[in-house]
C-alpha cells in the first residue's frame, strides 16, 4: 500500500515536471551522497539551466562503466561523470561516447588534450599516515621498513588499480621485485577504499593507500592535524577524474552545457571540500585554507590511457604472483 | 494419487520453488546470453575455487561443531538473560559485512583489545590475517545461526521423550544415543549445507581477513569478471560453478538428513534430568560464557564505536532507515509467501528438489542476480521505479534457505502427526492450514520472519544496480558515509542499522513465541 502511494507520488512529480527537460548524469556513489558534491552541484546547475538535473549514483568508477556497457545505446544517461584515465580507453572502445567541446585553463599537473573526456578534478595517490610517525621516502624505503600498510584490491577498487599503475609507472619491469619486497609490509588487501581507510583509522596499519588530499579532510572538517601524506621521491601517480557525453543522449545541448558548467568556478569551487580532490581548474578564489599545508610531489606520474590499458593485465598478473607467494 | 491422501496440496509449494529456481537460473541465463566471447576459466579461477572450497568447508565444519555444545547448553539450562542472549544470537549474522569486520578487528585486530591484553602480559599480538582469520570471521557470522538451527532441533524433541527416558533410568550417555544423536543426524547436515553455502559466496570478509590476493574466492572472481574485464560470460560461468557446488552440497544434505522424527508431544515445557550433575552444569556454563563472549565483544565494539556518531545523523540517514524498514517489511511478506507453501510441500514428501531450489538463493551471486534482472527488466521497465520490489524479492529469495531450514522440520512433524487425523475429520486445504498447520508453526514462522526482516535490513544486495537517486537504504548510506570520510557518522548509522535489525528480529521472533517456552 505504502509503495502504491509512493509510486503515485513519483508518477505525479514526473508528470508535473514534464515540460522541464531532464538531464541524467550517471556518477559514482560518493558523488551523489549528501556529503559529496552532488547536492550543491545540482542546485547550482539547476539555477542556470532551466532543467532538472538528475544525478544517479552507480557504485564506483568501474561499476559505472559496467553499467553503461550493460545499458548500451539505450541508456537514459546523457553524461557519465567519474571515470578515470585507467578506464577511459575501455570507455572509448565502447563507441558510446561523443566528443566534447569543453575548453578551459586546466591546472592539472599534466597536459590535457582528450577529445572525448573532460577532467573535473584530480589528486595524487599517496600513503596516509599518522603525522607523528616517520614516513618512508619511497617504495624501496617502505619495503625495507617494518611499516604495515593496507591497500585496496586492484580487481575491485579504483585506488587499488591506481597503486598498481603507480608502481608500474615508477619501476617498469622492476615492479614485480618491488611488490615482492612489499609483500611483508601489506597487512591486508581490501575490497574498496572505505574498508582500507576504516582499518587504518582503527589502528590496524601504519599507513593506508589514499590521496595527498586526505589530510585536508581531517584538517578542515575535523580540525585534526594528526594525519599526513608520505612524500615519495619516485613521484606520485596522478588520478584524473573525467566526464563524457553519451552519443545517444536525447539532450545533447544540455549535456554540453553541463560539461561547460563542470569546468566553471561554480562547480570547481564545490569540489575541494566535498570530493576532497584538487579542482581541475583552480577557482578564482583559490583553494580553501588548509590545502596549502598538503605535500606537493616533485614529480607527477601518469601512464597514458593506451599504456594503462595495455599494461593493466600484465601488472595485475605480476601483483597477483608477487603477493600470492 | 498421493494428493488424495494429503490434507493440503503441494502444488503451491512446487509453484513457488519453480518461481525461485526460474529467478536464479533465469538471471544467470540472461547474463550468459549477453556475453560476448571471452576467455574461459583460467588457472587463477581454479585457485580461487580451491581456496573457496577449503575455507567454506572449514568454516561450516567449525561453526556447526561449536554450535552443537552451545545449543545443547542453551537447551539444558535456564538462566536470567537466556532469552535475550538467544535473540542477540541473530545479530552478527545480519550486520553489513564492513561493520562486522570493523567490530571484529576492534577485538581481534593488530591493535585490538585481545592483542592489547596479550601485550600487558608481555605476549606477542595475535595475527588475525590469513586463512584462520577468514574462518574466525565466518564462525563469528555463522555460529549464531548454526546454534539457533541446532537449538531448534533440541526443542523439537518432545518433552515427553526426555521424561520417559528419565523414568526408564536412562543416563546421560543413553539419552544422547536415544534422543540427541538421531536429532543431530537430522538437523546437522542441513545446518552444514546452509553455512557452507553462505561461506561459499563470501567475498569482502575473505579478502580483508585473508590478508591478500591468496584469499581470492569465486565471488571476487565474479566481481573481477564484471568490473575489471567486463566478461559477462566468465561471470556467468563462475556463478554457475558456485550454484553447482551449493546444489551438490544441498543434495547431499537432503539425502543424509533423512530419518524419522520424534513425533510430537503436548508442547509442554522441556525439563531435563540428565544435565543436573555439577560437571554438566560447569561444561554448559563454560560453553555459554565462551560463545557469548566471542559474539558479544565485537558487538559491543560496534555499539561503542557508534554511540558518539548516532546523535549527529542527518535527515538523509533517517530517510534511508525508513526505506530499509519498508524493504524489510515487504521482503518478509514475500518470503513467507514463498517459504510456507514450499515448507509444506516438503513436509508432504515432495522434498528433494524443492529444498535444493530453496538453498540456491544462497549460492547465487547477488551481482549476477542483480545484473540478470537488470538485463531482463531494462528493456521493458524503468529499473529505478522497480528498486523497491526487486530488492524485496531478491532479499526474500536470499533468506529462503534459512526460512526453509527453520520451517521444514516443524512442518514435517505437524503434517506427520495431524495429517491423518485431519483427513479423517475431512479437514482439508485452507481449514487445515489455518487451524492446524499455522498455529503449530507459529514460533518457527516468527523466527523465520524475524531473520528475513533483519537480513533484508542489513543487505546491500542488488540495490546498487537499481539504486534510485531518491531511494537509498541504510546499508548503502553507511557505505556512502564511509566513502565521504565520515567514519564516525558511518559508525552511528551502523549502530542504528544494528538496532533496527535487532528490533525487527526481536519483535517477529517474540511475536511467534509469546506463548511458548523459548
Amino acid at each position: 500500500m505504502k509503495y502504491l502511494v509512493l509510486a503515485a507520488g513519483l508518477l505525479s512529480t514526473t508528470a508535473a515536471n514534464a515540460d522541464v527537460p531532464e538531464l541524467t548524469v550517471y556518477t559514482y556513489d560518493s558523488f551523489v551522497s549528501d556529503w559529496g558534491p552532488g547536492p550543491a552541484v545540482e542546485e547550482a546547475f539547476e539555477k542556470i539551466c532551466g532543467c532538472d538535473l538528475k544525478l544517479v549514483g552507480a557504485g564506483d568508477g568501474a561499476a559505472l562503466l559496467a553499467r553503461i556497457r550493460l545499458e548500451g545505446a539505450r541508456s537514459d544517461a546523457d553524461v557519465v561523470l567519474g571515470l578515470d584515465t585507467n578506464l577511459t580507453a575501455a570507455a572509448k572502445a565502447t563507441g558510446l561516447f561523443a566528443d566534447h567541446a569543453v575548453s578551459a585553463d586546466y591546472t592539472l599537473p599534466i597536459e590535457w588534450n582528450d577529445k572525448t573526456f573532460a577532467p573535473y578534478d584530480w589528486g595524487y595517490f599517496s600513503f596516509v599516515h599518522n603525522a607523528d610517525a616517520a614516513a618512508p621516502a619511497n617504495f624501496k624505503d617502505l619495503a625495507a621498513s617494518d611499516a604495515k600498510i593496507v591497500i585496496q584490491d586492484p580487481r575491485s577498487s579504483t585506488p587499488g588499480l591506481g597503486l598498481l599503475m603507480w608502481v608500474k609507472a615508477a619501476y617498469g619491469d622492476d615492479a614485480p621485485a618491488i611488490w615482492a619486497d612489499l609483500s611483508d609490509n601489506i597487512v591486508t588487501v581490501t575490497k574498496g577504499w572505505s574498508e582500507a581507510y576504516g582499518l587504518f583509522l582503527e589502528g590496524e596499519a601504519d599507513m593506508v593507500l589514499s590521496y595527498t588530499t586526505s589530510p585536508a579532510y581531517h584538517l578542515i572538517a575535523e580540525e585534526d592535524a594528526s594525519k599526513a601524506a608520505a612524500l615519495f621521491d619516485e613521484g606520485h601517480y596522478v588520478q584524473v577524474e573525467v566526464a563524457g557525453k553519451l552519443a545517444a543522449s536525447d539532450q545533447p545541448e544540455l549535456a554540453d552545457q553541463f560539461l561547460d558548467f563542470m569546468v566553471s568556478d561554480a562547480f570547481q569551487s564545490i569540489i575541494p571540500t566535498t570530493n576532497w580532490m584538487y579542482p581541475a581548474v583552480t577557482p578564482a578564489a583559490g583553494l580553501p585554507a588548509g590545502f596549502e599545508t598538503l605535500v606537493q610531489p616533485g614529480k607527477s606520474l601518469l601512464l597514458s590511457e593506451d599504456e594503462a590499458a595495455s599494461l593493466r593485465d600484465v601488472a595485475l598478473d605480476e601483483w597477483l604472483t608477487a603477493l600470492s607467494q | 494419487m498421493a494428493d488424495c491422501a494429503q490434507p493440503v496440496s503441494p502444488r503451491l509449494g512446487i509453484g513457488a520453488a519453480i518461481l525461485v529456481a526460474a529467478l536464479i537460473l533465469g538471471t544467470l541465463a540472461a547474463v550468459a546470453l549477453r556475453a560476448e566471447p571471452g576467455r574461459g576459466l583460467g588457472s587463477s579461477d581454479w585457485a580461487a575455487l580451491r581456496f573457496t572450497l577449503i575455507q567454506a568447508c572449514l568454516s561450516a565444519g567449525l561453526s556447526v561443531a561449536l554450535a552443537i555444545p552451545v545449543a545443547r547448553a542453551l537447551a539444558r539450562r535456564r538462566f536470567r538473560g537466556r532469552r535475550l542472549l538467544i535473540s542477540l544470537l541473530g545479530a552478527p549474522f545480519i550486520l553489513p559485512v564492513i561493520v562486522a569486520i570493523l567490530g571484529l578487528l576492534t577485538v581481534f585486530g593488530r591493535a585490538g583489545w585481545f592483542s592489547s591484553g596479550l601485550a600487558l602480559l608481555g605476549l606477542e599480538p595475535v595475527q588475525i590475517y590469513g586463512l584462520h582469520g577468514v574462518v574466525l570471521a565466518h564462525v563469528f557470522f555463522n555460529l549464531p545461526l548454526a546454534t539457533r538451527l541446532v537449538l531448534q532441533g533440541w526443542q523439537e524433541i518432545p518433552a515427553e521423550r526426555f521424561r520417559l527416558a528419565a523414568q526408564l533410568g536412562a543416563d546421560a550417555r543413553a539419552m544422547r544415543q536415544l534422543l540427541e544423536y538421531p536429532m543431530l543426524k537430522r538437523i546437522v547436515p542441513g545446518a552444514l549445507a546452509v553455512v557452507f553455502a553462505i561461506c561459499l559466496s563470501s567475498f569482502a570478509v575473505a579478502l580483508t581477513l585473508g590478508g591478500g590476493p591468496r584469499a581470492t574466492t569465486i565471488e571476487l572472481a565474479i566481481y573481477q569478471a564484471f568490473r575489471f574485464d567486463f566478461d559477462l560470460g566468465r561471470a556467468a560461468l563462475l556463478s554457475g560453478l558456485q550454484l553447482i557446488l551449493t546444489g551438490a552440497a544441498a543434495l547431499v544434505a537432503v539425502r543424509v538428513a533423512a530419518g524419522e522424527g520424534f513425533g510430537t508431544g503436548l508442547d509442554r515445557p522441556l525439563q531435563r534430568w540428565d544435565g543436573s550433575t555439577a560437571a554438566a552444569r560447569l561444561v554448559d556454563g563454560l560453553w555459554i560464557v565462551l560463545a557469548a563472549g566471542f559474539l558479544l565483544l565485537p558487538l559491543s565494539a560496534i555499539v561503542l564505536a557508534g554511540l558518539p556518531g548516532i546523535l549527529t545523523l542527518t535527515g538523509a540517514v533517517w530517510m534511508a532507515a525508513l526505506n530499509s524498514i519498508m524493504v524489510a517489511a515487504l521482503s518478509t511478506v514475500v518470503l513467507l509467501l514463498l517459504a510456507l507453501p514450499m515448507a509444506t510441500a516438503v513436509a508432504l514428501g515432495r522434498g528433494g528438489m524443492i529444498e535444493v531450489a530453496g538453498i540456491l538463493g544462497l549460492a547465487a551471486s547477488p551481482l549476477v542476480i542483480g545484473t540478470g534482472l537488470f538485463i531482463v527488466i531494462y528493456p521493458i521497465a524503468d529499473p529505478f521505479a522497480l528498486a523497491l520490489p526487486v530488492t524485496a524479492l531478491v532479499n526474500a529469495v536470499m533468506a529462503l534457505p534459512f526460512a526453509l531450514r527453520i520451517l521444514v522440520p516443524r512442518a514435517r512433524a505437524v503434517v506427520g502427526r495431524y495429517g491423518r487425523l485431519a483427513l479423517s475429520l475431512d479437514m482439508r486445504g485452507l481449514a487445515f492450514v489455518w487451524r492446524v498447520l499455522l498455529p503449530r508453526m507459529r514460533p518457527q514462522i516468527g523466527f523465520a520472519a524475524g531473520l528475513a526482516a533483519a537480513l533484508s535490513m542489513g543487505d546491500l544486495g542488488v540495490i546498487a544496480l537499481f539504486a534510485d537517486p531518491e531511494f537509498a537504504t541504510l546499508p548503502l548510506q553507511v557505505y556512502r558515509l564511509m566513502g565521504a570520510y565520515r567514519m564516525e557518522a558511518a559508525a552511528g548509522a551502523a549502530l542504528l542499522l544494528l538496532a533496527l535489525s535487532m528490533a525487527a528480529f526481536w519483535i517477529l521472533d517474540r511475536g511467534g513465541r509469546w506463548h511458548a517456552e523459548a
